[in-house]
């Protein structure tokens, strides 16, 4: 099952591309980081699943209903890229008309304000107005606003550029609570650090296109360096290595393999074997995020 | 429930903002001038030394000008609040950000900008009643004086903002704050030169001057509607000096009253379109 499905979908600003054939699926339950450098069409794809921006081509699925099915949006959650608020309510009174407009009932709202207040901090400030608050503080009120209504779906733009150490660790337990709770969590970002902590997959993107999707957790397909030492291997051999890497290279006796995912390691030392090498010794070594980034996304950013 | 979220959204800024105290404040500075103005009139000069031997129907078209000013003023006191206070409501919030995280919400687009409307049309309607309201009884308490068909004439005051309000959230649907005031408040002064033009060309004659005037007045029907309401304050007999804004030498038909409700109704048909199509 599904939380997001998208297909082809395309955005173009005038002449100018913005999402250039989103095709993606978020599965239900995982936290999700869509990573990317700036500019590289990550609001404006999370704009088209909110149905805040109309896509030019293409189709999604959120929460298995299509693009601007207005009753879903209640079991969505966002927290915009640039938290800008009515800046003249106070932080209870935000949160109130924000509760209101999800239609939440009349009786939940006084306790839940108060549950969200206390869980970003908040508490002391409920009567204060938002035009008083620093970036910080309007970033988790934002946070808070995103989360009113127990949504099975959040949507946090960028939500830790405006904080403090502090408030990062904030955001990680409350996706992390979020996971815990069944929640889809889609998170745009193009901090490698909170992605890397936070997230069960990740999805590149680069000039407006998913580059690749890496598993973050529990094995999967993160990608991997492999090394391996042995002797009778033959040149025929190594090329017939990248059957299962993508990329080879021999230095004396030892193998260095890039391949997708782990499962690749038994298949390779199985063929290896057959082919009557001396395997001696197999060292994996996995990506770092940064490392993944680099590799997909290159290092010359995305503008 | 989304559209009654917005609105109330919306009264709820206009008292936060001080926007209703401003207006408030504003409306009794203007109903004290006007107060002390129509009681010096009455007691320090001519109307007093001759008052008894003036004509009756004199008497009473120097009242009712003088009731009509008053109106009159006030009348463009709610033309202005009305633009300045909803001229960024909609394009203010959508180049702050702010319609993000409500356009978000399990409502549709064309509730949040009628949920604006109506909040805009209860602000506009109070602002309005209050100052015709006080002037009319400043008018009974000091002049002894009350214009006619007062119901009909406010209904086409009423009319006037409610045009404007509608184009005004037409304009913001598409266009900047800045541009937004500019295109509105440009076209009211067009119908207000067309107004002009009408009234003199009918004073001398010209069929081609009052259509030029009527054709400004189907750009923008506003300032028909506010001569429309002086005709009806003044009534059937009296028609003042073609040359002033309460002329009514060429009085816009009843035609013209529907083709602005229309007007209106098409203004707001369309930027609940256009903002229901636009990215956000």
């Amino acid at each position: 099952m599904n939380a997001i499905e998208t297909r082809d979908l395309r955005k173009t600003f005038g002449g100018k591309v913005a999402v250039e054939g989103l095709t993606l699926e978020v599965r239900r339950g995982e936290v999700f980081g869509f990573l990317g450098p700036n500019g590289a069409g990550k609001s404006t794809s999370v704009k088209m699943l909110l149905g805040l921006v109309y896509p030019t081509s293409g189709a999604a699925t959120v929460l298995d209903r299509p693009l601007g099915d207005v009753h879903v949006r209640a079991r969505i959650g966002f927290l915009p890229e640039h938290f800008r608020f009515h800046d003249w309510l106070t932080a209870a009174e935000f949160l109130r008309t924000h509760a209101d407009l999800y239609g939440m009932p009349d009786a939940r709202v006084p306790k839940r304000i108060s549950e969200l207040l206390e869980l970003v901090g908040l508490a002391g400030h409920r009567d204060k107005k938002l035009r008083d608050f620093s970036k910080g503080m309007l970033q988790r009120i934002g946070l808070a606003q995103s989360l009113l209504n127990d949504p099975e779906l959040v949507f946090l733009d960028e939500p830790t550029s405006g904080l403090d150490p502090l408030g990062r660790l904030l955001v990680r337990d409350i996706i992390r609570d979020q996971r815990e709770r069944g929640a889809t969590v889609f998170l745009n970002s193009h901090l490698l650090g909170e992605v890397e902590v936070t997230c069960d997959r990740v999805g590149f993107i680069k000039h407006g296109r998913v580059m690749a999707i890496r598993a973050l957790r529990h094995g999967g397909d993160g990608g991997m360096e492999l090394e391996i030492r042995a002797s009778g291997v033959c040149d025929g051999t190594v090329v017939q290595l990248n059957r299962w890497a993508a990329s080879v290279r021999a230095e004396g006796d030892m193998l260095k393999l890039s391949v997708p995912n782990e499962d690749a390691v038994p298949e390779i030392v199985s063929y290896l074997v057959g082919t009557g090498a001396r395997v001696y010794s197999v060292s994996s070594r996995r990506d770092s995020l940064e490392e993944m980034f680099l590799r997909i996304l290159g290092s010359e950013g995305g503008l | 429930m989304g559209m009654r979220s917005i609105a109330a959204l919306t009264l709820h800024e206009a008292a936060r903002r001080r926007i209703g105290l401003a207006a408030f404040i504003i409306g009794a500075l203007f109903l004290s001038f006007h107060g002390t103005g129509l009681y010096l009139m009455v007691t320090g000069g001519p109307l007093r030394d001759m008052n008894g031997r003036i004509p009756p129907l004199i008497l009473r078209q120097i009242l009712t000008t003088l009731s009509l000013m008053g109106l009159y003023a006030a009348n463009w006191l709610v033309v202005l609040m009305t633009v300045l206070t909803a001229v960024d409501t909609l394009s203010g919030e959508i180049s702050s950000g702010t319609i993000q995280s409500l356009a978000a919400k399990p409502i549709r687009r064309w509730q949040l900008v009628m949920g604006k409307w109506a909040g805009y049309v209860v602000l506009i309607t109070v602002f309005m009643l209050l100052l015709t309201g006080g002037v009319l009884i400043e008018d009974k308490l000091i002049l002894g004086f009350a214009p006619n068909h007062i119901p009909a004439a406010l209904a086409m005051m009423w009319l006037e903002s409610l045009v404007l309000l509608a184009v005004t959230l037409r304009a913001g649907a598409s266009l900047s704050t800045m541009t937004t005031g500019v295109v509105v408040l440009g076209m009211h002064i067009l119908a207000f030169m067309g107004g002009w033009i009408e009234q003199f060309g009918a004073l001398e004659n010209s069929p081609t001057a009052v259509h030029v005037g009527i054709t400004a007045s189907l750009l923008m029907p506003t300032e028909a509607m506010w001569r429309k309401a002086a005709s009806e304050f003044q009534g059937p007999i009296i028609g003042l000096a073609g040359s002033s804004p309460f002329g009514t030498t060429s009085v816009p038909s009843m035609g013209m009253v529907a083709y602005a409700a229309i007007y209106m109704l098409v203004a707001l048909g369309s930027a609940v379109r256009r903002f229901s199509r636009r990215d956000l």
